[in-house]
């Protein structure tokens, strides 16, 4: 069955017809060629999915396209200014090497930004427990913290 | 995922007739229980009726001496709800530390008790506090909810509307965490109701129990000792990688002790 479903992502509108088992991340990666969001476990573990979905930060693995019409999502590709230049968090992350691989960083990415909305002073003990559902096989999270505080302040 | 198709209805009552009379249709709450489940395999569904289009199921109300939560209210709403942290902070914790941030975002109270996991949060609060889950068809005590390995006493086109949480005198919840699901290895919810001390246990066995030697002892005298006093038994517990039977029994009371030390 299809079902056509239509949102903003990342400030644009768009509407397509899509199968209803249709994941959130299958349509931006798939139908919108957004590949900078990722799939890591595909079943709601890892976080490299993680999107905002109306300013919540979600696993959109683990949620249906369909779920999202209506709303406005935000993924990583629409952080950057429209020059180029990166967000102050992804800066961070890069100034503070809080990525190796980077495979896990537009997830973390955009859960340290959710956390600015809601704590814009975290300590480390918010930041880690905002990003309980991120994970990281790389960097060992001291940097990814560091890089949370800095962006956060920046 | 395998293909099925998608309702979307906008009221309570055409929700229950899409799911009336068809064994493999399933409403759809957050789905972080239901898609992962369905992805791995573990359960399927020809048909979704998905209840977020639904006007009036989500939000928090205070109702006299209790509390009213929509089925489709976020677990980080209400862990973020002034409401629920004034009038029953175990609650608002409890709600806290449900899975990651992510998955906060996304469940909902509704689907984690209809789906009755028996290592999930929720139903320890709804059997601790002496919960009243609301559906489209009638009031159910929560003595009368919790039926065993994810069952409950819904029926098939039963849809929970809203759980109704009376304010206790004291309450408080302790989960020994699953470090890699942060589901309950072992939680207690311990509570002074209006009705008596209530003692709920999730994780530990088929389902959300109640445990009345612990309760009798809190009744006499409210105190961490009086509870750690008590011998549980292991018998029936769950024995798995995690953890054995005697182990979540003896947990049982040491839980159970430092929420009475916190409430
Ligand atoms: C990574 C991860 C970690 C988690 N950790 C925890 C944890 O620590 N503790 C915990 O308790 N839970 C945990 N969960 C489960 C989570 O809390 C789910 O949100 C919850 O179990 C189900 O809620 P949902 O809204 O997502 O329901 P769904 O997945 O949409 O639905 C679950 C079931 O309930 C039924 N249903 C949904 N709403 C209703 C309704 N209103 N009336 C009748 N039936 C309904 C559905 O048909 C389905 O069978 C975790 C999940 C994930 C993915
Ligand atoms: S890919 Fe979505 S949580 Fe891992
Ligand atoms: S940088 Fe490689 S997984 Fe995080």
């Amino acid at each position: 069955m299809t079902i056509h479903i239509s949102m903003k992502v990342n400030g644009k509108a768009v509407s397509a017809d899509v199968a209803a088992s249709t994941t959130l991340v299958e349509f931006i990666r798939e139908h919108l060629r957004l590949t900078g969001t990722h799939v890591g476990c595909n079943t709601a573990q890892c976080g490299a999915c993680t999107v905002h979905v109306d300013g919540r930060a979600v696993k959109s693995c683990n949620m249906l396209a369909a779920q999202a019409s209506g709303a406005e999502v935000t993924t990583i590709e629409g952080l950057a200014s429209a020059n180029g230049d990166m967000h102050p968090m992804q800066a961070a992350f890069k100034e503070h090497h809080g990525l190796q691989c980077g495979f896990c960083t537009p997830g973390m990415v955009m859960s340290a930004l959710e956390l600015k909305g809601r704590f814009p002073n975290a300590t480390d003990e918010q930041i880690r427990e905002a990003l309980d559902g991120n994970f990281c096989r790389c960097t060992g999270y001291q940097n990814i913290v560091k890089a949370v505080k800095a962006g956060l302040a920046a | 995922m395998q293909a099925f198709q998608l309702h979307q209805p906008n009221s309570v009552a055409s929700a229950t007739q899409q799911r009336a009379g068809k064994d493999d249709a399933r409403f759809l709450a957050g789905g972080q229980s239901l898609l992962a489940a369905m992805r791995l395999g573990l359960n399927s569904a020809s048909e979704l009726i998905d209840l977020s289009k639904i006007p009036g199921l989500a939000g928090i109300k205070v109702d006299g001496n209790g509390i009213v939560i929509g089925a489709m209210t976020r677990h980080a709403d209400v862990a973020a709800s002034a409401d629920v942290k004034r009038l029953i902070p175990a609650l608002a914790a409890l709600a806290g530390s449900i899975g990651d941030r992510q998955v906060r975002n996304m469940g909902t109270i509704g689907g984690s008790i209809a789906n009755a996991d028996p290592a999930a949060d929720y139903p320890a609060a709804v059997l601790g506090l002496g919960a009243t889950v609301q559906t489209n068809k009638r009031a159910i005590a929560a003595d009368d909810f919790f039926k065993g390995f994810y069952e409950t006493a819904l029926a098939e086109d039963e849809l929970i509307t809203s759980v109704r949480f009376p304010v206790p005198t004291k309450g408080a919840y302790e989960k020994f965490k699953n470090p890699a699901s942060r589901f309950a290895l072992v939680g207690v919810f311990v509570a002074q109701t209006a009705g008596g001390v209530r003692v709920a246990v999730t994780g530990a066995a088929g389902s959300v129990f109640r445990v009345s030697a612990i309760e009798a002892a809190l009744a006499g005298n409210w105190s961490a000792a009086a509870a750690k006093a008590v011998r549980v038994s292991a018998d029936g517990l769950n024995s798995d990688l995690h953890a054995s039977a005697e182990y979540r029994a003896h947990l049982i009371t040491v839980l159970a002790a430092r929420a009475v030390a916190a409430s």
